[in-house]
């Protein structure tokens, strides 16, 4: 099969970096990339989180498993993406698991620092007021401490969230990197219009991201609101 | 997999050459020092400029999140397949010119933020003293802000450190220079050791890089010595702003 020369879009010819034709014809690539890079964000930030909340309990109690705890994070938050999830390899092969577990143990990082931080905000007059009116653990924890320390997490999720998007792109070494995939592909194949239209999307994302948290968070602390 | 991964590493054979480790070892810290002179020499004159003068401070502070947002990936392709090209440079090696930008620009975002934050968040009433006491703006800041926000400023530069570092190996996605190029020869290869051995060594590497700062932090504070209050004056800096993103 022949194609005329003036059948093809000239963006394409000249190899431009913005190619509007580009955007309708790869449409379904584009919107599978952007799919993938999604839920692989939220899976891992939403590990991360559930693995930072009890560690953050843990830590703030006993200053062994804090620096522990601190200590251990630092170290893995040291450890460059690309080598992160070469050392994962071996365990967990080329699948979205290797891409995960790495952007996990980065936002663990942070978000359990951010969750310390928190809980060690909360004015010890409001923890001592809920249990003199009798509040269990539980329920001082759910009810009084994890909300008065909701600020402070919910900046750490903005951080963990927003690096976590950008670094997707690197789990392309493992084919599961998201828009990271078709900048790889549209780097071996030259392919300008392509690296533009992922790079530009990825970083929309984060901002779409970035936008939602902080809606998430006047939505959930409604008393901050004032204070802006 | 993991003995695989050391017998490659302990392998003297694989060192040599110019594609062997240690040309890469040399090519990557290289990029990684001459990176590091040149963001401190563009950002920390500026950043703590603006921290003295207090201005600047919404762009000062926000540049740490666009440098979060973007892709360290994205922009290497952009100036790599753009007119930066990839052509050799010298024993930077390929794509060396887009390589060495890239690296600057992120190691400029954690610097100014830091220089920035540090400098702004000096006690005010000491700073309001010394210039009572008749200190000049540069003394107040030679003599006052920056030996207190020493402390802040360096958290940023090792951020940078390892954030460099970092760039550098994902440069080897580009098929530029560096020690990533092991990795990436690994999975061309299919050679799982091989993956394994680049990548325990780009992460000893970050992990030296940090431990050496994290001492030249300690030596380049001035108030190291101080016993009674080493801490007076100096406010806990913002979280948020002194987090690096993993590279």
């Amino acid at each position: 099969m022949t194609v005329r020369a003036d059948d093809v879009a000239q963006c394409y010819v000249d190899n431009d970096w913005l190619c509007g034709q580009y955007l309708s014809d790869y449409r379904p690539e584009l919107t599978d990339a952007t799919v993938q890079h999604l839920w692989i964000t939220v899976v891992s930030v939403l590990v991360g989180l559930a693995v930072a909340i009890p560690l953050a309990l843990l830590a703030r109690r006993n200053p062994t498993v804090e620096s522990l705890v601190v200590g251990g994070t630092t170290i893995i938050y040291t450890i460059p993406s690309l080598a992160l999830f070469s050392l994962l390899l071996p365990f967990t092969g080329l699948s979205a698991t290797t891409v995960i577990i790495g952007l996990a143990l980065y936002s663990l990082t942070i978000l359990v620092r951010n969750v310390l931080a928190g809980l060690r905000s909360v004015p010890p007059d409001v923890v001592e007021s809920a249990r003199g009116v009798g509040y269990s653990d539980a329920r001082l924890l759910t009810r009084v401490e994890l909300p008065l320390a909701l600020p402070v997490i919910m900046a750490g999720l903005r951080v963990a969230t927003v690096s976590t998007v950008a670094l997707v792109t690197v789990g392309s070494i493992v084919s599961y990197g998201g828009l990271g995939n078709l900048l790889l592909s549209g780097f071996n194949r030259n392919f300008k219009a392509q690296i533009l239209a992922a790079s530009v999307l990825c970083v929309l994302l984060a901002i779409a991201f970035d936008l939602l948290l902080v809606a998430l968070q006047r939505a959930l602390t409604p008393w901050t609101r004032h204070a802006g | 997999m993991l003995g695989d991964a050391f017998g490659y590493l302990f392998d003297g054979s694989n060192w040599s050459g110019p594609n062997g480790i240690g040309a890469f070892a040399v090519q990557q810290l290289l990029l990684t020092v001459t990176a590091m002179v040149l963001a401190v020499a563009l950002g920390l004159p500026l950043a703590l400029y603006l921290g003295h003068r207090r201005r600047g401070g919404f762009l000062a502070v926000n540049v740490s999140n666009i440098g979060r947002a973007v892709p360290v990936f994205a922009v290497l392709l952009m100036l790599s397949l753009g007119p930066v090209g990839s052509a050799e440079l010298g024993p930077y090696g390929r794509a060396g010119l887009a390589t060495l930008i890239a690296l600057v620009l992120f190691a400029l975002p954690p610097l100014i933020t830091n220089a920035y934050v540090g400098i702004t968040e000096v006690d005010r009433d000491i700073v309001e003293a010394a210039r009572g006491v008749g200190m000049s703006g540069r003394q107040v800041f030679t003599r006052v802000e920056l030996p207190l926000a020493m402390p802040v400023v360096m958290t940023g530069v090792r951020i940078a450190l390892v954030q460099v570092w970092a760039t550098a190996t994902i440069a080897a996605l580009v098929a530029g220079p560096g020690l990533g190029r092991i990795i990436t020869r690994g999975f061309a290869n299919q050679a799982t050791y091989e993956v394994v051995a680049g990548a325990i060594l780009v992460a000893l590497g970050a992990l030296v890089l940090e431990g050496l700062a994290v001492v030249a932090e300690r030596y380049a504070d001035p108030m190291r010595r101080a016993t009674n209050r080493p801490t007076a004056g100096r406010r806990t800096p913002s979280r948020n702003t002194t987090v690096g993103a993993p590279g």
